[in-house]
């Protein structure tokens, strides 16, 4: 009996490290950052940014053709000094933390009708969440969202995506000096849902912003979370969980652009796949620019595949361009649950179900424990559970 | 008194888009209390004979009964082997990445004990049951066999063996990469549960040096897919210095 390995099954991971004058990360779009849509061609599909997509599933989303005929319904609540604005692209918070970068964010920045801004004034320490949920009951719709977090504020920020709705979306995070800020996105769609979005995040100096993202529902969901400083000393954590089924394509791609010195990035995405044509893309670029002195940075992809069908595509990229840093790592693996642990398990006398269960849980646990707001923990475990009694 | 009856087991393995037969009708019986060493050239069919009898779905049974007291062992998914008494100390334990040590024995103990083992007791029993093999009290929070020395493996095994208390037991090749020390001390955890008289012991091996610590009742030569020659403590020494070629040359086992 030949010793049982975790092998990549119906996967790729591919990585670089790229120290070159020429960054690859920015070779590699179509089309310079920009907030209108006429700048980006109408995406075929063999573009490096689109390559993963499956285009004919967004809904008219890339090509313009997607009219905003929906309803998408907003309800936030918000802890007192929270103030909750409509701001047009005149405001100088809406867009101030990042350009769209491909062809349906700078469509998302130019079909929205009013921005909202959520501002939680400087040195206020929040004692409870802004909730935000978004339903979605059908149609499409084009929205901006700024978090406005004042200097040395402290909140946790959750937002929720449930319902039907084809959704093209920018957010924004200004996270002001030495203020402290966690988001949790949730995409808890149908799986009719189509939702593809820019979480675009600026952090002040001392500034510390942890991103949780977790996906589990929708037919087509691809995000991009970008982070970039705007003085030194800031930290970014990046989280994200996610659960692809059967026929699901989930893209996660992110960015941390180390362009000034001494901040920290730390990113940390994992997934389980089931089920026939079950597709997740992680793509992690980081750049350390040549004033970045001081930089230290780690980003990694696990993915578990628990039956046969599933895809992943993980492809980490570190593109350096000064060598006077304390630390630049990244690591991909896409291990599956095979019938020898499975084999394994059950010669312990651990019914079928519960070995699945089992695996899952402890590939989820570490992560889970790290993103430090309890109900959302108790909420993604349960989640996970959901998820393992509706396999196979 | 729990009896393990194994009848004309005949068993194929599908290899190369070929259907190969590797066990061609073993009869065996183990009873509560017994150790028989089944011992034989590799690729006779010995590791074969302990996947099958735990479940492998590898494997595909052609032929034959397998009984535990009676009842049909063959019937049976592979948990339900384990909690009627069966336990396998596999040759390449497998790697459970995300799965701590811990959580697992006590996963595991709560399926074949049929209630969670109280806690307070439990981490005693872990504990005491880990220091008698050497382990090191940070290995139960470690990933299940990943990382692990072939030793670190073997002791892991031997772990489970002495928390899950089955009624048979059956070794594949538990000596297999193990230095001498190593070896003492796996003997001695399996010898602890045959002190206990509750276990019937099927330990399979290629080598005698094994059966200097875990002294066998039976001795059967495997070969060519059955039971070739069956008797005493003595047939290993006469295998020791004889080796197996008189029962692959076609000779005995024909």
């Amino acid at each position: 009996m030949a010793e049982a390995q975790n092998l990549p099954v119906g996967s790729t991971t591919a990585g670089a490290v790229a120290v070159a004058a020429e960054s690859t990360v920015a070779t590699r779009m179509s089309a310079p950052p920009s907030f209108d849509v006429a700048d980006f061609p109408v995406p075929h599909g063999r573009e490096e940014e689109w390559r993963f997509t499956p285009l004919e599933r967004l809904k008219g989303l890339h090509d313009g053709t997607a009219k905003a005929d929906g309803v998408l319904k907003a309800d936030i609540t918000a802890p007192d000094g929270v103030t909750v604005e409509a701001a047009g692209r005149d405001d100088a918070r809406v867009g101030r933390a990042g350009t769209p970068v491909d062809r349906v964010a700078a469509q998302a920045y130019s079909a929205f009708e009013k921005a909202t801004v959520v501002s939680v004034p400087k040195e206020q320490v929040l004692t409870e969440p802004v909730r935000v949920t978004l339903h979605g009951e059908g149609g499409t719709t084009y929205g901006h969202t700024v978090f406005d977090v004042g200097a040395f504020a402290e909140a946790v920020i959750i937002i929720d995506h449930t319902g039907d709705a084809v959704r093209a979306a920018n957010v924004d995070f200004l996270v002001g000096d030495g203020a402290k800020l966690t988001v949790v996105s949730v995409q808890d769609w149908d799986d009719t849902a189509v939702h593809v979005s820019q979480h675009n995040a600026l952090l002040g100096r001392d500034a510390s912003f942890k991103s949780v993202v977790v996906t589990f529902g929708g037919d087509v969901v691809r995000l991009h979370p970008r982070v970039q400083y705007a003085g030194p000393g800031g930290e970014a954590e990046l989280f994200g969980l996610y659960f692809t089924d059967a026929g699901q394509h989930q893209e996660h791609r992110l960015l941390v652009d180390h362009n000034v010195p001494h901040c920290k990035s730390n990113v940390v995405y994992k997934g389980a796949l089931q089920g026939d044509d079950a597709h997740a893309v992680w793509i992690g670029d980081v750049l350390i620019e040549a004033a970045a002195e001081g930089t230290d940075t780690y980003e990694m992809n696990r993915n578990l595949v628990l039956t046969d069908g599933a895809r992943v595509d993980s492809v980490p990229n570190l593109e350096i361009e000064t060598g006077e840093i304390v630390g630049a790592g990244h690591a991909s693996a896409t291990g599956r649950f095979d019938d020898e642990q499975l084999f394994y398990l059950m010669a312990r006398g651990i019914p079928e179900k519960d070995a699945r269960r089992l695996v899952v849980r402890g590939f989820f646990a570490e992560l889970v424990q790290q993103i430090g707001v309890p109900d959302i923990e108790e909420r993604l475990i349960a989640k996970i559970e959901e998820e393992l009694e509706a396999s196979v | 008194m729990a009896t393990l009856e194994i009848h004309d087991l005949h068993v194929t393995v599908e290899a190369d888009n070929a259907t190969k037969e590797i066990l061609k009708g073993v009869d065996l019986t183990v009873k509560q209390g017994e150790t028989h060493a089944i011992m034989g050239p590799n690729g006779s069919g010995k590791s074969t004979l302990a996947y099958s009898l735990a479940g492998h779905p590898k494997y595909t049974i052609t032929g034959g009964t397998v009984t535990l007291d009676g009842e049909d062992v063959l019937e049976m998914t592979v948990d339900e082997r384990a909690r009627a008494g069966l336990f396998l100390a596999m040759q390449y334990p497998v790697e459970v990445p995300g799965v701590s040590v811990s959580n697992f024995l006590r996963t595991s103990a709560t399926a074949i004990r049929g209630e969670a083992p109280k806690l307070r007791t439990w981490v005693k029993e872990v504990k005491e049951t880990m220091e008698r093999l050497n382990m090191d009290p940070a290995f139960a929070e470690r990933n299940v066999n990943e990382g692990f020395s072939g030793g670190e493996k073997k002791r892991h095994e031997i772990l489970q063996l002495e928390l899950l208390k089955p009624k048979i037991a059956i070794l594949d090749e538990t000596d297999s990469g193990l230095d001498v020390d190593a070896l003492r001390t796996v003997s001695e955890g399996v010898n602890r549960v045959r002190e206990t008289g509750e276990v019937g012991t099927l330990l399979i091996t290629h080598y005698t040096r094994i059966l200097r610590y875990i002294k066998p009742d039976f001795v059967h030569v495997f070969a060519n897919g059955r039971i070739a020659e069956s008797g005493g403590a003595e047939l290993a020494d006469k295998l020791e210095a004889e080796g197996y070629e008189a029962y692959t040359k076609g000779g005995a086992s024909e």
